[in-house]
């Protein structure tokens, strides 16, 4: 299966949070020891519980599209700094240690690809970048990437993964969640197929915007999805929140997504999408 | 007035307002002419409001977007229009009483007018959830978009919510896809859209209403991506800093339009909004009636195309 080579690429940066280095890894959710190669070649899910760790974007393009190869684009977008945002950090500063440990110039990374020989234009965001926050650039690469969709008239994908919108842009953050979900009536309009795909996590701003509204909405399992986060919740109604609350699991119980793909299978999930799709 | 209805920077201007009124009422009684004396005192008043007033800090304007006597959705509905209709429910599942929403007359003109509603008392407010909705809330407001463009209405939205409310129904029901779902529709919604920001305009919650031809903004409004206090909590780890968080999170009308957000700025009375309602609703109202006329005009593709246009260039970045 080609889809398990090892990009030329590689990334760079640090993978500390959940991508074990050692020969050995732990399985934050049950606690179950795993061989590292074994969990590498398991798609970073544990065998015991299924969890799927956290990881780069760099290891879905190799999971899910042809030859693991994106034509990326815009690679040039950056942040500035519109609201001169200073918190315990200046944000050029933040942006640039993310840029640092992420080893991207923002949270996301856009371009076209193939899946299953189709061609598709891609869009995947990095949880590693200031928790895959959506600021400017991050809205203009995903509207660029809905434009290229609907210029050479080929389906969209993005897969998520973000807190939601990023504060240290204010209110021109809120309005990424207006701009794309604005391209996303146009391609509509024109019959092209979207599919989105929720990763841990996917909340907030991203959540109510372009993640919700594919024509099919696929998740991994056990994935925090959600509008508000769940502490914030916790603080407003000041009781427990039950087992499972704002899960995957839970969203396709009330409604909210199509399938949970569990992560050795979505390859296949969008190759089988997408053939139905085709016009 | 009560003490707790007027914010700190009020107070001098209200102790000074209360003095002219007392010194009114004496020379009436004593039958002494104080003319001088009160207009003396009256111009100093208006100075002194001026100067408060024109160097208030984001916080401030904040505090006055939240005034407890501040006009709301309903207050403008009752003294811009006539004939007022309102519309329940979203056919799915309940009527969300944060919002609210019917056709109007203004000015003998027929149209649609949806806002976010707040209470003015606990009671009130706890039957309009403080202006904050459910997904309910946002699948109404769409149900009316709808209607009316079937039946070629054009629609004001007045803004005025702390957020959408994170709760565990709304979870449940879907806030997150309504509002997404508004963003994508409102975006090609064909009748005209004017979106005013009237008190606060919180985040995901007021953008879910928030998507039109024009967005203007109330003087002393604020439209932001977190409040000044989950800012707060999350960046400086304690919601007392909102004050901080305010500044930097650059949430006034002044900061939005120089942002290129917000369109037009519409100017308060002295004081502020509730200070004089009739005066505000009067001004919004030609506004609005102003900018309708404006749109109208335009062929609906062309309508269409600058609304995208409009949001597509939002964002600052370099490349």
């Amino acid at each position: 299966m080609d889809w398990f080579k090892k990009s030329k690429r590689g990334f760079t940066g640090s993978e500390k949070k959940e991508i074990p280095d050692g020969l050995w890894s732990k399985c934050p959710e049950c606690g179950e020891i795993i061989y590292t190669r074994q969990l590498e070649q398991g798609f970073w899910v544990c065998p015991n519980c299924s969890y799927h760790f956290r990881i780069p974007s760099q290891k879905y393009l190799d999971m899910i599209l042809d030859d693991g190869h994106l034509e990326e684009c815009d690679l040039s977008l950056e942040s500035r700094d519109p609201l001169k945002f200073k918190d315990s950090k200046k944000y050029p500063d933040r942006v640039k240690s993310a840029q640092a440990e992420a080893g991207m110039r923002d949270a996301v990374r856009a371009g076209m690809g193939k899946i299953g020989s189709v061609e598709i234009s891609f869009a995947i965001m990095d949880f590693r970048f200031i928790g895959g926050s959506m600021g400017s650039v991050v809205g203009e690469a995903v509207a660029r990437a809905i434009e290229r969709s609907i210029e050479r008239n080929v389906p969209l994908v993005i897969l998520s993964c973000s807190g939601g919108a990023r504060m240290q842009e204010g209110i021109l953050s809120l309005m990424q969640m207006a701009k794309t979900s604005a391209l996303l009536a146009v391609l509509a309009e024109k019959k092209i197929p979207y599919i989105s795909v929720l990763t841990n996590p996917t909340t907030a701003g991203v959540m109510a915007s372009y993640a919700s509204l594919g024509d099919v909405v696929i998740a991994e399992p056990k994935a925090l999805l959600g509008f508000a986060g769940p502490r914030v919740i916790q603080q407003t109604i000041g009781q427990d929140l039950p087992e499972g609350f704002q899960s995957s699991e839970f969203f396709l119980e009330k409604g909210f997504l199509d399938k949970i793909v569990g992560r050795s299978q979505l390859r296949e999930t969008l190759i089988l999408l997408l053939k139905y799709f085709q016009r | 007035m009560e003490d707790r209805q007027v914010l700190d920077f009020e107070k001098p201007i209200v102790e000074l307002q209360k003095k002219i009124s007392d010194m009114k009422d004496f020379a009436s009684g004593a039958n002494l002419e104080l003319s001088r004396e009160i207009q003396s005192l009256e111009s100093k008043l208006e100075k002194m409001r001026r100067e408060i007033f024109s160097s208030l800090t984001r916080w401030q304007k904040v505090q006055l977007a939240r005034h407890p006597r501040r006009p709301h959705t309903m207050d403008y509905i009752h003294l811009m229009t006539t004939d007022f209709l309102e519309l329940h429910g979203d056919r799915c599942f309940a009527d969300d009483k944060a919002i609210v929403g019917g056709f109007a007359m203004m000015d003998g003109k027929p149209l649609l007018i949806v806002g976010q509603q707040k209470g003015r008392d606990t009671k009130q407010n706890l039957y309009h959830n403080f202006g904050m909705p459910h997904p309910e809330g946002y699948r109404k407001a769409l149900r009316l978009f709808k209607l009316a463009e079937k039946f070629s209405k054009p629609a004001v939205v007045l803004v005025d919510t702390p957020g959408a409310f994170p709760g565990i129904g709304a979870e449940e029901r879907g806030q997150a896809e309504a509002i997404a779902r508004n963003l994508r529709e409102m975006s090609v919604l064909k009748v005209p859209v004017v979106v005013v920001i009237i008190g606060e305009g919180a985040s995901g919650g007021a953008l879910g209403i928030g998507i039109g031809d024009r967005i203007y903004m109330l003087q002393y409004a604020w439209y932001s991506v977190i409040s000044p206090e989950g800012c707060a909590a999350i960046l400086w780890r304690d919601a007392a800093q909102a004050p901080q968080a305010a500044e930097s999170l650059k949430l006034s009308a002044e900061d939005l339009q120089e942002l290129k957000i917000v369109d037009k700025i519409i100017e308060e009375p002295p004081g502020g909004a509730h200070n004089d309602p009739e005066i505000m609703a009067l001004t919004l109202k030609s506004e609005i009636l102003a900018t309708l006329a404006e749109l109208e005009q335009l062929p609906i593709d062309t309508l269409l195309q600058d609304r995208l246009n409009k949001f597509r260039r939002m964002g600052v970045y370099r490349e």
